[in-house]
């Protein structure tokens, strides 16, 4: 009886497959996988990756497919839930290379997931692209791996080309939490990028206290009295309302610049009318954008009902991407292998590509040199698009 | 010149926050003979209640009910916030320390802590993790003396600490439950048998030294406007270490130690790199301890009849 249902089984999986195969021949079709927390720690993130490539795949479907090297092809995408984490988005990165056999991967979105998923793609040697992780160890070493977003050490540079072209500012005063990695790297990378244009000495302050310290009296007094032209602190919302209050205290009123990490609504909450007019660097800005940017923001919008993150903005970037890649790797061979390596290929070199969340050209390291979007807060609290800064 | 001025004044409001917190630690230990260590939790529980009460009141005052102005709110939600975190202070005596009175000293202690860790995560379940923004009650009006800034504030937070220390110290000094109090410090066995009431004691030294955490937290509040779950973790240790400096169970060394911290802390930040501010300013403390264990105004164990 049981061999019997066995057999049974084994005649029906054939069956089924060979009515697959009989569909795909007579419709040529590129499948596409998507790895996303859709549940576990960050499930907004995975909807706005989900959102995005459904989207995305409405143009397609509407342009009656793909086409490549003159050839028509029907998009599929292969979404795969990573809960979250580690062990998941492995098995998930595994599963759409091994089984779905997909062209290319997109996701997974947090370093946590993207860095070990990561790992699967280049061992199996299938292109991944990760629209919004900025840990560099993603992409490290890893030539069948991609981004879509900046690394963290890129936004040092950046703020000082702003601050020196916006304000013409010669000295630079540093707060930052030396307990704590990002802000600590990014202090340092600032520091040397405005030692690069103004020479040495000219981060007058440099000065750092630790995690859930509340009292930064004694480090401001200090950059107040270097003649710091303003101050560059690369915190999150729980220290940068206190800073901010705390600097106003002692006279200040010459300008605070930040980084990614002020970009929560919990900052304008906490701080209230003492962010207004403050500038940071970010990878993407809803309020002031302009032209595609805009138009992804309001179709998103209308369809699904609230303003898009930058997680969305990232992976709607990362599948145009994809799809430049896949059209200009064309024609496509239909051997997997062959084809996931001319995609890598077409990948690794596109050049000046117009994204929504700016101007990529990709690097041999599979990181986009791109512009950052420096947000304005404005005075409803808003966080408003000032500007693209390049490196 | 003016950095200088600037870091005393910088000095005086941190400092006042130690002794404040300082104090409770004191009064307690004076009493009991142990350190409370759910004493840094309070004062987080008392800037949450005064987190609420301000609110509440502004509520009152937006829907028009009562009308009040800036400073009256800030003494209503102040006076109300003691009331309540005294209370509170007392139900941690009542239910965690009264029915170990006869035990080790170290399940006492043990407790403490105990009871701190639920009320972080009492919180954090109730409230979330959220991030509170403490009410400005009082617009921050900003002026300069010399080369120094100093706020509307400040100067209330500096002002209200030494008044509140002095009341405390003259209610020692002064007052029969003072006197009580004191004399339950030098003996809690032969003290009772002559009829002073000990949970009494000890429920009025958790009352005051809670109702002095709930002060802190609220003025913690304004000055530093970001509640959170943990707050009271880092301070309420440093502050036991000033009540260690004091010299336990003195409430003027309390309230000097903990100036005497804020200056240590602040001066050092503003002349050593900021990076190595706890380490310098710690080991300033581990030596002062080293030449003065019995802190600043404590005396050796072997003076009292009780050790």
């Amino acid at each position: 009886m049981f061999r019997k249902l066995i057999v049974l089984l084994s005649l029906l999986a054939l069956v089924s497959a060979g009515c697959g195969q009989a569909a795909t021949t007579q419709q040529p079709t590129i499948k596409i996988g998507i790895n996303a927390e859709l549940t576990g720690d960050i499930p907004k993130v995975g909807e706005a990756t989900k959102y995005a490539a459904l989207m995305w795949l409405e143009d397609i479907n509407a342009a009656g497919g793909l086409e490549v090297g003159g050839k028509k092809y029907k998009v599929e995408l292969v979404i795969e839930d990573n809960e979250s984490k580690a062990e998941s988005a492995v098995a998930a990165n595994t599963k759409l290379i091994t089984q779905d056999e997909v062209l290319i991967i997109v996701g997974p979105q947090a370093s946590k997931q993207a860095v070990p998923a990561g790992e699967v793609a280049n061992n199996l040697q299938c292109p991944m692209i990760s629209p919004w992780s900025t840990n560099p160890r993603t992409t490290l070493n890893r030539p069948w791996v991609f981004r879509a977003c900046f690394l963290d050490p890129f936004q040092g540079p950046v703020i000082a080309n702003f601050v020196t072209q916006e304000f013409g500012f010669k000295k630079a005063g540093v707060l930052y939490d030396v307990a704590s990695d990002y802000p600590k790297g990014l202090a340092e990378y600032f520091k040397k990028a405005w030692e690069d244009l103004h020479g040495p000495g000219s981060v007058v302050a440099y000065e750092s206290f630790t995690t859930k310290d509340r009292d930064f009296s004694a480090q401001l007094a200090k950059i107040i009295a270097s003649g710091a032209e303003f101050i560059f602190t690369p915190q999150y919302y729980d220290e940068v309302p206190l800073i901010l209050k705390q600097a106003r205290e002692l006279g200040w009123t010459k300008p605070i610049v930040g980084s990614d990490s002020w970009g929560s609504a919990e900052l304008v909450n906490l701080a209230g009318e003492l962010c207004y007019g403050l500038f940071f660097s970010t990878h993407y800005a809803a309020a002031g954008a302009k032209g595609a940017t805009k138009a992804f923001i309001d179709r998103y919008n209308a369809k699904y009902g609230y303003v898009p993150d930058d997680v969305a903005a990232l992976t709607w970037d990362s599948l145009l991407l994809v799809q430049k890649a896949i059209q200009d790797a064309g024609p496509l061979t239909g051997n997997l292998k062959e084809d996931r390596k001319r995609v890598r290929d077409a990948l690794a070199s596109i050049k000046d590509f117009e994204g929504i969340t700016g101007k990529m050209t990709f690097t041999e390291d599979g990181d986009p040199i791109k512009a950052a979007v420096i947000v304005r807060i404005n005075d409803r609290g808003e966080f408003e698009f000032y500007k693209h800064v390049s490196p | 010149m003016g950095f200088f001025l600037q870091n005393i004044v910088n000095a005086l409001q941190w400092g006042s926050f130690y002794a404040l917190i300082a104090l409770g630690y004191s009064m307690v230990y004076s009493v009991l003979m142990l350190f409370n260590f759910a004493h840094g939790d309070i004062f987080m529980a008392g800037a949450y209640i005064g987190f609420f009460v301000a609110s509440a009141l502004l509520g009152l005052n937006a829907l028009g009910i009562v009308v009040m102005p800036g400073w009256l709110l800030f003494v209503l939600t102040v006076i109300l916030a003691m009331m309540l975190t005294s209370l509170l202070g007392m139900l941690v005596e009542r239910i965690a320390y009264r029915p170990l009175r006869g035990a080790p000293r170290a399940s006492a202690a043990l407790t403490g802590m105990m009871v701190g860790i639920i009320l972080q995560t009492g919180n954090l379940a109730l409230l979330g993790a959220k991030r509170r923004t403490f009410p400005a009650l009082i617009p921050t009006v900003t002026f300069q003396i010399g080369e120094a800034s100093v706020t509307n504030t400040r100067i209330m937070i500096v002002a209200i600490s030494v008044v509140l220390m002095l009341a405390l110290h003259f209610f020692v000094r002064k007052t029969k439950w003072g006197m009580a109090m004191r004399a339950m410090a030098y003996d809690f066995v032969v003290v009772p048998l002559m009829g002073v009431p000990i949970n009494s004691i000890a429920r009025l030294a958790f009352g005051l030294g809670s109702a002095l955490a709930a002060v802190a937290g609220i003025l913690f509040g304004i000055a530093y406007p970001v509640l959170e779950p943990y707050m009271g973790l880092l301070v309420g240790w440093k502050a036991f270490v000033a009540a260690i400096l004091g010299g336990r169970g003195s409430v003027l060394g309390a309230a000097v130690a903990g100036f005497l911290l804020g200056f240590i802390e602040i001066f050092v930040a503003a002349v050593f790199p900021s990076t190595l501010r706890d380490l310098i300013a710690y080991s300033i403390i581990l030596l002062i301890l080293t030449f003065r264990p019995h802190g600043f105004f404590g005396e050796p164990y072997s003076a009292r009849l009780r050790l």
